[in-house]
């Protein structure tokens, strides 16, 4: 286990909902924040707030300073080359919007084909689902098995030498499968596909090298990270950024402005229109070095364990019927109950002070693939306990109790 | 009674576990579809008016408990109405959910007094509005599709 201290940074896991001390469980959504970082933020906005590369004055060099810093901390992170691939970007949903808006119209011929796989959530269909009708590219989607894995032979057939582009997640939001992310670049670039991962349930769980996974663009969101929310991450390969157009326009991202024409500065600036979020980027910045203090190797053994003991605790429930067994997944657990509505289980959950989400999980073409309106799911992190999935069975107990 | 079992009050449980009038109704004068697409509740429902009184109701779907009891309890309550005395109990059902209301009005609810602990639960009154709006709009503006999110 995790040191138990650890829950000391998280002051809002004692927050009390309905007379019970809460117990998260909906961290695939949104993580907490460490008090660090939260202290980082109010640091920054009480004693050092200026703008960003615009002040000759010292207060706005320094605050330049702590967000470039950021930006080699987040290379660092997840390796990249250079610090100049990192783009800050509002999240995951921005990031991939950008790669569909510039790298997809300008880069992507008509006619070609986007492969996407059918665990995707909203954010990774619908940008390339917009880029098909704006721009004449078809999207293909590669199926799963009905254990939640990626059908990895018929994802292979999907490519061929029409593939422009794949996109697929890293680790499944609505699943926790853990998609085999190595072999898939491998084979995509092989086939001289881009690939571009959504990395929002990956980063700060499983351990990310951009350079080694080799692939073009990798996307994830601070506030899913113990990160502040408003942040997020696209990193793409430097060449790509270098013939890709700004996917904004305005201030920030400009070399010349002429009322006749306008060129554009080198990446990131490019993609970096107007003023940052950057107390969330100094906080991003702090929650990386909060993340690398404890671990990712520790967090990703902790986090094991505790999907390990909720899946042998849920199963032993019965009528409970868990949604997604893939061998390889992250602290993301999708369960079902004989007869009772999600919506229904997660109100009572909630009264007993228990978050977790309800519903399709933005996810719609997967429960519908999956047969089921909706589930219930459960996803840890690194301050949960193996006390709290032992009070989530005896919620999902009392559900039962209530409703059968 | 605690307040989740004021929200599961036994009539509701029991409409849950056997909707009456859950089916499609081929011959209908009126219906609309209610979805909730954030949550996944969706039911059809379907009335048969002869002059102006509604002669039958039923509804079809799948969702929460308090969803589908809703719209159980809501076709046991219609038949024999007038157009005007079913938006009237639709109105009363709509303003139980979501605020106090008067002892003379909770009574003319009936059965549908159950769904008060819905109040107390705001993230649920979506669910017990859903095949109420779905009647209004089949009863008046006939879009053909209600929503409550």
């Amino acid at each position: 286990m995790l040191n138990p201290n650890i829950r000391k940074q998280f002051p809002v896991l004692n927050h009390i909902e309905n007379e019970h001390t809460l117990v998260y469980l909906d961290n695939t959504a949104t993580t907490h924040k460490p008090l660090r970082v939260i202290e980082r933020m109010t640091q920054f906005y009480t004693h050092q707030n200026a703008t960003v590369h615009r002040g000759i004055y010292g207060l706005s060099q320094a605050a330049t300073e702590y967000c470039d810093a950021t930006r080699k901390k987040v290379q660092t992170f997840i390796n990249a080359k250079r610090n100049e691939e990192i783009i800050f970007v509002k999240g995951t949903t921005e990031a991939i919007n950008l790669v569909a808006e510039s790298f997809g119209t300008f880069q992507l011929k008509k006619g070609q084909e986007i492969l996407i796989t059918e665990m995707e959530h909203h954010a990774n269909i619908v940008p390339w689902q917009q880029l098909c009708i704006k721009h004449g590219c078809t999207l293909q989607v590669a199926p799963i098995h009905d254990n939640g894995e990626l059908n990895l032979e018929a994802w292979k057939a999907g490519i061929n030498e029409n593939t422009g582009l794949v996109a697929f997640t890293h680790v499944s939001n609505a699943l926790g499968t853990t998609n085999p992310v190595q072999e898939m670049c491998d084979y995509a670039k092989a086939a001289g596909a881009a690939v571009l991962i959504d990395g929002a349930q990956a980063v700060s769980h499983i351990k990310v090298d951009v350079q080694a996974l080799n692939c073009d663009f990798y996307a994830f969101s601070a506030h899913k990270m113990h990160g502040p929310t408003g942040v997020g991450v696209l990193y793409g390969k430097y060449d790509l950024l270098t013939i890709m157009p700004p996917y904004q326009t305005g201030g920030d991202m400009i070399d010349v402005v002429s009322f006749e024409k306008t060129t554009f500065a080198a990446p990131p600036a490019r993609f970096e229109p107007g003023t940052p979020a950057i107390a969330a980027i100094i906080g991003l910045g702090e929650t990386i070095d909060f993340l690398n203090e404890i671990g990712i190797d520790n967090i990703f053994h902790h986090e094991h364990k505790l999907l390990n003991y909720a899946h042998i605790k849920l199963k032993e429930i019965k009528g409970l019927r868990i949604i997604g067994e893939a061998k390889e997944k992250n602290a993301i657990i999708s369960f079902v109950l004989d007869t009772i509505h999600p919506h229904d289980a997660g109100t009572i959950l909630d009264t007993l002070g228990i978050a977790v989400r309800v519903g399709h999980h933005c996810a719609q073409p997967l429960m519908e693939r999956l047969e089921v309106p909706a589930t219930i799911r459960a996803s840890f992190s690194m301050y949960n306990t193996l006390e709290e999935i032992d009070s989530l069975v005896a919620g999902i107990k009392k559900i039962q109790e209530i409703m059968l | 009674m605690s307040r989740i079992q004021r929200l599961y009050e036994d009539m509701i449980l029991e409409h849950n576990k056997k909707p009456r009038n859950f089916c499609v109704m081929e011959n209908h004068s009126h219906s609309s579809h209610g979805k909730n697409p954030l949550c996944g509740d969706d039911y059809y429902v379907y009335i048969n008016c002869s002059e102006s009184h509604i002669d039958n109701v039923s509804f079809i779907g799948q969702g929460c408990a308090i969803s589908k009891s809703s719209g159980s309890l809501m076709t046991e309550m219609l038949k024999g109405l007038s157009i005007q005395e079913a938006l009237a109990l639709k109105d009363s059902f709509l303003d139980m959910v979501s605020t106090d209301i008067s002892p003379e009005k909770k009574k003319s609810l009936g059965n549908l007094k159950v769904f008060e602990g819905v109040k107390e639960f705001p993230a649920r009154v979506k669910c017990a509005a859903l095949v109420w709006r779905a009647l209004e709009d089949a009863l008046g503006t006939q879009h053909g599709v209600a929503c409550t999110e």
